[in-house]
């Protein structure tokens, strides 16, 4: 008997699947995430996993979110615990209260257990074993079998599930209702054999509307279809290799010319980092939109063609998924670490351009748009998502694409242009006062528009210099260029509270959904919030002022050394002392909890030290 | 209230113009007063120069002036590069030549001045070159690259652009030596030989057309840059190649490995030169004039119609054997010979686009209408998401 009462809640609750990983229990998991959205009812995912194929502790994470808190929440209402490698730990992480689900087939000893939460046992090997004789079989059907258990234990309905199962496996008939017979052998053993339901309860609800359930990674991908890329080269990383795999899978579906068949891409798979890198900026020189995708250490190898593509003004656009770092760090863990190496990336003076998309419904979005902007200000763009936002389903707004938008293939000279009387064709010619020159592609005219692009001090003309006007000159337009993209890229988006405060929160990216959750924990205490959430850098004028009117503005972010803050401070010259980091790093994903509490801490200790009175 | 001017805007102000430096003119010489950079040459062509099919004398093929050392053997193969082009009258906007970094990938600098060029990053060509072919199919890639750049930090996207068959011609203008940085050993100078300064190479040599053939070249070549008799043609069949053609140009570095001792100077070169070949290129439909002894032409008929006339020099030797000519070629060094000629070629070769399945246009070309599935396609994605 536990000595806490049971955790009640409908809708609102986390359950963890423990499982070893190979043992294919993600696409059951994924079901069971999938099954309680076609209740209506909000969900959010994520895959915990180590860099490993076979053999290790795997975990997937379900919060059940009626009121649509996508962030991670912390804490386990319910445990899946399928792994006994991971069991003590499993089991300590349940919140008092919560229920533990586990395979009852081999008794465990008392010990094993804790008093204060409810204990759910289901002989799952023994009934996969009278059931199946194939090892490959019992594998795969334990999990369903789980499935329809937890099916029972938290009152789903099964024809949801039946429904799922159906359109996965339509037309492969023996597959369908074998897995439909799994899910009803665990059903109909729970519902004979234990109290069902639990208190833990999904109802069908009408919180998910016209929402779309998808990854980042492939929601950047089909934004690199529709911005238009034709060239994509990378190379394997954890987490971005599923960009390329599914650019790949929507080019096959989207990109073929329906008379011969043949392919309106190219992808290849680089050697290395250097090379991929090396192909995008081939290939952007010659014209096509070009793009790879890769993660930190990725981007430390390709930081000497960053700075070529900054300096020769060469577009280009890198999706960076980041993960922990420094070095491979925690390849399979999230982190956003990787603001200060891409913006200041290459050894000389460089600065470059950053988007942060939230989810996967702007990660489509910034990805077409990158296109855009790497062609008109000819520079370098990176994506940067993260793993949280690139392997994980996310729910979002559906995707959209207006059908009049044309591509902005930037400034481009061709062959008519170059010979209009009186044109005059200089690579670097800052023509039109914006920092941006033109530039022709190779092959345009026959006697006209050529140049030799280079990663040395050239004059206006693209030819070779090392006089030092010259240099500083072309430097000081990199300038005004970039100050020209402050205006072309995705502005900050700012929502204030509802009374006014002096008090501002800066965040950005995967932070998103709970730093929105963590504001209402703070209302709920009193802590009045203004937000902005910054997408990308150079940063907007608006972030200044921003800054300029609140007192303390804290800034949320999930690596070690707040690098956004960082950035600001040293952009936009701000007195750090105003700009309050509110750091996470350990790999999860930041909380509302965690960042709620952190302000909170912080709001409470103002109250005793008016800094800024003390200052001025 | 501290720090909130925005510093971004802030700089140092270098105030004055560069109008010396700012005339336009992609030829025009340097100014007075200002130090000579680059050097272009004067635009005088006499009338009387001859012309090619296309009406370009060699003047056209030409860039500007080498700034490389007198006597300088990547010169020579400058030379041989614009002669290749006039003999085979390519259009010269039509060529993208794309180089590394070092003395030889200076060189693009110096012909096709109407080409656009890319002196791109140090070992890093082959990945460059790869790229803009896939953007465009249509144009020809010269890539030109040293020993350094192909045989040490490039090495492995040298390895990998030949391995994916891109349509390019490589040439590596291998004098054996760090030129640039003053005489450091590259990696292709032979175990044993000896740099200026009297030290002895005690590491194995590279030998780039080995690899190349084992790695799957359809066109791979050797010659000295002082035989342009040899090297032209070569070069024009290269060009006429579709597909990876690799081709390795021994080019003494006059300032630092021309000294005895070394076995990449002109007069090691010279006496230890094997050439298995000599070649001729037949373009279009002219009948083969030239007057061959009997059984000693063999013809090599290209996809595009050129015609590669054989002058067969080694008797027992066969350019359509890939594992033979790995065999000759190690048993010649072994000997301390220079095997050169054209020692490699699949006249049916194909490409990386074919293996892409690329479309015949080229993916530069392609607009939103080819490219953006729209609207209605994204409706069903989404409802796929649901």
């Amino acid at each position: 008997m536990p000595d806490q009462s049971p955790i009640s809640s409908v809708n609102d609750f986390v359950v963890r699947f423990a499982n070893v990983n190979g043992s294919g229990s993600a696409s059951a998991n994924e079901m069971f995430a999938r099954s309680i959205l076609r209740h209506g009812v909000p969900v959010s995912p994520r895959n915990i996993f180590p860099s490993n194929i076979q053999g290790l502790p795997t975990w997937y994470e379900v919060r059940v979110t009626e009121q649509g808190h996508l962030g991670a929440r912390g804490g386990v209402d319910m445990m899946v615990a399928m792994n006994p490698q991971t069991w003590d730990k499993d089991v300590a992480s349940i919140e008092p209260g919560g229920y533990l689900f586990y395979d009852s087939t081999k008794p465990m000893p008392t010990s094993k257990f804790r008093a204060d939460i409810n204990v759910i046992g289901v002989p799952l090997t023994a009934i996969t074993n009278s059931t199946y004789t194939d090892p490959r079989q019992r594998q795969l059907f334990k999990n369903i079998i789980y499935l329809g258990a937890m099916c029972a234990l938290l009152d789903m309905d099964p024809k949801i599930v039946e429904q799922l199962i159906a359109e996965q496996y339509k037309g492969k008939e023996k597959l369908l209702s074998s897995n439909v017979h799994a899910l009803h052998l665990g059903r109909d053993w729970a519902l004979q054999n234990l109290k069902c339901p639990i208190g833990l309860q999904v109802k069908k609800a009408d919180k998910v509307g016209d929402r779309i359930f998808m990854e980042g990674n492939s929601a950047a991908a089909l934004g690199a279809v529709y911005g238009g890329a034709t060239v994509c080269a990378w190379y394997p990383i954890t987490p971005s290799s599923s960009v390329a795999e599914a650019f790949t899978s929507h080019c096959k579906k989207l990109r073929h010319d329906p008379k011969t068949g043949k392919a309106k891409y190219a992808i290849v798979q680089g050697e290395d980092e250097l090379a991929s890198i090396g192909m995008v900026i081939g290939a952007s020189w010659n014209g096509a939109r070009a793009f790879t995708a890769t993660s930190g250490p990725g981007v430390s190898l390709m930081t000497e063609f960053i700075g070529l593509s900054y300096f020769a003004e060469i577009p280009g656009v890198i999706m960076n998924i980041q993960r922990a770092g420094p070095s491979t760090g925690m390849p399979t863990r999230t982190q956003q670490c990787d603001i200060i190496a891409c913006a200041y990336a290459s050894h000389g003076d460089t600065k470059h351009i950053l988007l942060f998309p939230e989810d996967p419904a702007e990660a489509f979005e910034f990805a077409a748009q990158s296109f855009d902007l790497a062609e008109r200000l000819q520079t370098m763009i990176f994506l940067m998502l993260d793993l949280d936002i690139g392997m994980n389903h996310r729910l979002c707004r559906p995707l959209k694409w207006d059908d009049s938008r044309q591509y902005d293939r930037g400034k481009v000279m061709t062959a008519e242009m170059l010979d209009e009387p009186g044109r005059d064709f200089g690579r670097y010619l800052d023509v039109d006062g914006d920092g941006i020159p033109y530039r022709t592609y190779p092959g345009t005219h026959p006697t006209k528009g050529s140049f030799f692009t280079r990663g040395t001090s050239r004059d206006r003309y693209a030819r070779y210099s090392e006089e030092g006007a010259v240099y500083a000159d072309n430097m000081q337009r990199l300038v005004r260029k970039f100050e020209t993209a402050q205006d072309m890229v995705p502005r900050p988006l700012q929502a204030n509270a509802a009374k006014p405060t002096k008090y501002g929160v800066i965040y950005f990216g995967s932070t998103s959904p709970s730093m929105d959750e963590a504001i209402g924990l703070l209302e709920a205490k009193g802590h009045h919030l203004d937000r902005l959430r910054i997408r990308a850098f150079p940063f907007h004028s608006s972030v200044a002022s921003f800054i300029a009117d609140h007192d303390f503005v804290y800034v949320v972010e999930q690596n070690r050394d707040g690098q956004l803050r960082q950035l600001i401070v040293n952009e936009n010259g701000i007195d750090p002392v105003r700009l309050v980091p509110i750091v996470h790093y350990d790999g999860t994903p930041i909380t509302a909890r965690f960042i709620a509490s952190a302000i909170a801490d912080h709001q409470d200790h103002l109250k005793v030290t008016p800094l800024r009175k003390v200052k001025s | 209230m501290p720090g909130l001017v925005p510093g971004i805007h802030d700089f140092l102000f270098l105030g004055q113009d560069v109008d010396g430096r700012d005339k336009p003119g992609h030829d025009e010489a340097g100014i007075a007063g200002v130090v000579m950079t680059y050097i272009a040459k004067p635009k005088f062509q006499h009338p009387g120069l001859p012309k090619n099919d296309l009406g370009f004398t060699h003047r056209d093929y030409e860039g500007k002036v080498s700034t490389l050392c007198a006597g300088c053997g990547h010169d020579s193969i400058t030379a041989s590069i614009i002669e290749a082009c006039y003999e085979l009258s390519i259009e010269p906007h039509r060529v993208a030549k794309i180089s590394g970094i070092g003395c030889s990938s200076k060189t693009p600098d110096y012909f096709l001045g109407n080409s656009h060029g890319f002196n791109s990053v140090h070992g890093r060509m082959p990945s460059v070159l790869t790229g803009a072919n896939l953007a465009n199919r249509d144009l020809i890639y010269l890539g030109v690259s040293g020993d350094g750049d192909s045989a040490s930090i490039g090495f492995g996207q040298f390895a990998h652009s030949i391995r994916r068959g891109v349509n390019m011609t490589y040439i590596v203008e291998n004098n054996g030596v760090y030129g640039l940085t003053k005489g450091q050993f590259s990696a292709t100078a032979d175990r044993g030989s000896k740099s200026k300064k009297g030290v002895m190479n005690t590491d194995n040599a590279i030998d780039l057309v080995a690899i190349a053939l084992q790695l799957g070249a359809t066109f791979v070549a050797r010659s000295f840059s002082g035989d342009k008799t040899q090297l032209v043609p070569l070069i024009a069949a290269a060009i006429r190649h579709k597909g990876a053609s690799f081709i390795d140009v021994i080019s003494p570095c006059i300032a630092f490995n021309n000294h005895a001792g070394s076995t990449k100077s002109f007069d090691y070169v010279r006496e230890h030169n094997d050439a298995v070949n000599r070649l001729d290129v037949i373009t279009g439909r002219e009948a083969i004039s030239v007057d061959y002894a009997p059984g000693t032409v063999q013809v090599v008929e290209q996809h595009d119609g050129t015609r590669l006339a054989l002058r067969k020099l080694d008797a027992d030797y066969d350019p359509h054997d890939r594992l033979g000519a790995m065999t000759f070629l190690q048993k010649h060094a072994a000997k301390g010979q220079v095997v050169t000629g054209l020692l490699y070629v699949d006249p049916d070769a194909d490409d990386m686009h074919a293996h892409l399945d690329t479309v015949e246009t080229p993916l530069n070309r392609l607009e939103a209408k080819d490219l953006c599935p729209g609207t209605s396609a994204l409706e069903k994605i989404n409802a796929s998401l649901r």
